[in-house]
């Protein structure tokens, strides 16, 4: 079995492909480490870290590091979790995340990790940064108070010629994703709804249908992320 | 001496205020204010989001009527997404905003009437402030703080499955609702529980009548005189004159009946409602313009909507409001204290709505939604529980808010209230060296019955401690009393 590997993540012995990545195998095999800017199908590029694990007692990124015959892997250990915990901490103080008023919210990726570490208080100053909101789309409205820069929208909106909607501007602290402003005046109902739903907060807006999927049957309403 | 006695905050009402209450040398009032103290500031915060989200945003105002503004911003949104003026949705649209609207009417009123007022007259003005509380009711009328309990649970049942959940939920949409109701849904509120059902919150409404109406038939003097003046009074009513809560055209009526404001669209309520500023509350003063400052401030809420309406369109609800009507001749009620009659009343009407609305299979209708042209402005207004409430907004071409105007329920009352409270001080002070507890709650009792939510009318929350000042001239300190809400 040359193409096959074995790994152990929390004591628990798996047996997988070679050539795969520690995140894939994990989920393969019903493991939950928690990710925000992976998205299936685009190449990982580990910028939020909040898939952090311990290889041979390192910290790696899950999305990026390929598995290895015999890697020893923590993940579900209170020392990653106050890390994992601790980036989401961040990201929100980095931002202006209004949960009660978000359109995203029960369904945003970011919530749910909040929620799923229990972060009840700040433990970290808030930025309170000027963000501006781009409304000039008529199908997007990019809010970028709620934007963790993620990269998923850059990486999986592009049109038939394979051109980006998106794209970040700016450096450092001042660094944002923003949508193209041509483009975005001809981006289909299609596409923009795509954003959306690939967007893990509630930076891209789809225009015209605010709230109109009821609590209760949102997504993460009845299934806590990472079950 | 000259006195300036303070009562900071006001107790068992939503929100924070204060009352200053000067007295001149001879001990007599002379002149008296209920200042709101604090701001929020949501017209201006609200500027530069997209519309779609005001009705989810502004119904942060308020933890006890968020429903209220979250319908009113959804009408003023129904006219920017091209669905009417109001009255251009589907039959579940509508419906089911109704439905959760009533929802909440019922228990608001309910919590006002039971938490809040009842403690007044199970244990009086005068009672034992230690008693003088919900937990004084819990422990000497067990049945009537049960029958409370259950009847705001009911209201808050209703508004969950309308709006998804019992505070701050997203049901009504521009154009519509985002869901309709389940059969599941429906029976959990039609058959229910013994103690939780339609039928049962329609008995229980009944026994609350009958409750205050035998404690007025043995306290008419106290009921009848406490702070009554004569007054304008505004509201929605449907265009043949009955009472709804939800859609309708803006009636006003003198302290005779007369009609000074009549089938008016309310859409263009800018061109008949001025405010005014004072510098000394964060609350404005509405007026109707016509009739300027002086003679143009109405009242608003429960009095003032049995005031203007000819009817009320449930049966056990009219039967009620024709004995109320009868009481005052036909003439429109200027008794402040008669709000909680006219309340009780809105209470039954509302648990008949609720009852008629559930039986109602339009509610599984899936058409949840209408859209037409945009447009760049919008005004939406309904009959909150303590009153008509307003609230206009302004977009630009990119869908974000450039304009927001709310007038909420309890900034009508303002010049109301005030004079509410001029009245009690003079009666119940003048001529008095000591300021008593009783006194004090007196005036509080005057504020009460307008049940106002001060959060919601300058946008603030507070805690509710009490604290009086006499100040003597000198500006120190002569007397103080303090307890806590």
């Amino acid at each position: 079995m040359e193409n096959q590997i074995k790994i152990v993540i929390d004591g628990r012995e798996i047996t997988a492909e070679k050539g795969k990545t520690i995140l894939e195998i994990a989920r393969e095999n019903g493991i939950f480490i928690p990710t925000l800017c992976h998205f299936k199908g685009a190449d990982p590029k580990a910028n939020c870290r909040v898939c952090t694990i311990k290889i041979n007692n390192r910290m790696m990124t899950s999305c990026t590091t390929p598995a290895a015959d015999g890697m020893e892997i923590e993940n579900e250990t209170p020392e990653l979790n106050d890390i994992r915990k601790s980036i989401i901490e961040l990201l929100f103080v980095c931002g202006n995340h209004f949960c009660p008023t978000c359109e995203k919210s029960g369904d945003c990726e970011l919530q749910a990790l909040a929620y799923r570490y229990q972060m009840m208080v700040p433990r970290f100053p808030y930025d309170f940064p000027q963000k501006a909101v781009d409304s000039s789309s008529p199908k997007i409205l990019k809010e970028q108070n709620r934007c963790i820069s993620c990269k998923r929208c850059i990486k999986t909106i592009k049109d038939e010629k394979g051109r980006h909607y998106f794209a970040f501007k700016n450096r450092g602290n001042k660094l944002e994703v923003v949508l193209d402003p041509d483009m975005g005046m001809e981006i289909s109902d299609k596409l923009a709804q795509i954003a959306m739903k690939n967007c893990p907060v509630g930076s891209i807006i789809y225009k015209g249908k605010g709230f109109d999927q009821p609590i209760g049957t949102r997504k993460y309403d009845k299934t806590p992320i990472g079950g | 001496m000259s006195k300036k006695i303070t009562i900071e905050p006001v107790t068992r009402v939503e929100g924070h205020g204060k009352v200053t209450i000067l007295m001149d040398d001879q001990a007599q009032v002379k002149e008296t204010r209920l200042h709101i103290v604090e701001f929020r500031g949501f017209e201006r915060f609200v500027q530069g989001r997209p519309y779609w989200e005001a009705p989810v945003l502004v119904q942060r105002l308020c933890g006890i009527c968020p429903v209220s503004h979250h319908i009113a911003a959804a009408k003023a949104l129904d006219v920017i997404v091209g669905a009417g003026n109001g009255d251009g949705l589907t039959a579940v649209g509508e419906k089911m905003r109704r439905l959760m609207h009533y929802g909440q009417f019922f228990q608001s009123h309910v919590l006002h009437f039971f938490h809040l007022s009842s403690p007044d007259f199970l244990f009086g003005i005068d009672g034992d402030p230690a008693l003088r509380n919900i937990i004084g009711v819990a422990q000497h009328h067990k049945d009537l703080a049960v029958q409370g309990v259950m009847m705001r649970k009911f209201g808050q049942e209703v508004i969950k499955v309308t709006a998804g959940k019992k505070i701050h939920g997203t049901g009504a949409i521009p154009g519509g609702i985002n869901k309709n109701l389940s059969i599941e849904e429906r029976d959990s509120l039609l058959v229910g529980t013994e103690l939780l059902n339609a039928d049962k919150m329609v008995d229980w409404s009944l026994a609350a009548l009958e409750f205050f109406k035998n404690y007025h038939t043995n306290n008419k003097t106290q009921l009848d005189n406490f702070a009554a003046f004569p007054s304008n009074h505004l509201s929605l009513v449907r265009k043949d004159g009955a009472l709804d809560i939800y859609h309708g055209v803006l009636r006003a009526v003198d302290a005779e009946g007369k009609r000074i404001l009549d089938d008016v669209d309310y859409h263009e309520y800018y061109n008949y409602i001025e405010e005014e500023v004072r510098n000394w509350s964060y609350m404005k003063f509405p007026y109707l313009k016509h009739l300027g400052k002086e003679k143009g401030w109405y009242r608003v809420g429960p009095l003032a909507r049995l005031n203007t309406c000819d009817f009320i369109p449930t049966p056990l609800a009219q039967k009620e409001f024709e004995e109320y009507k009868s009481y005052t001749h036909g003439k429109p009620n200027n008794m402040s204290l008669h709000y909680h009659w006219a309340r009780l009343i809105e209470i039954l009407h509302s648990a008949e709505v609720i009852r008629d609305l559930l039986n109602d299979p339009d509610l599984q209708n899936e058409d949840l939604i209408v859209k037409g042209e945009k447009q760049l402005e919008g005004v939406g207004v309904i009959e909150a529980p303590r009153g008509t409430l307003f609230h206009h907004y302004k977009i630009n071409e990119q869908d974000l808010i450039t304009m927001a105007n709310l007038i909420v329920s309890t900034t009508n009352n303002n010049e109301p209230m005030n004079l509410a409270v001029n009245k009690t001080a003079h009666a119940f002070m003048d001529g008095q060296a000591q300021i008593s507890e009783p006194m004090m709650n007196a005036v509080e009792v005057a504020i009460r019955a307008y049940d106002p939510c001060l959060s919601c009318a300058t946008h603030a929350i507070g805690q509710m401690p009490l604290e009086v000042n006499l100040i003597g001239p000198d500006g120190q300190m002569i007397d103080q009393k303090m307890k806590n809400g």
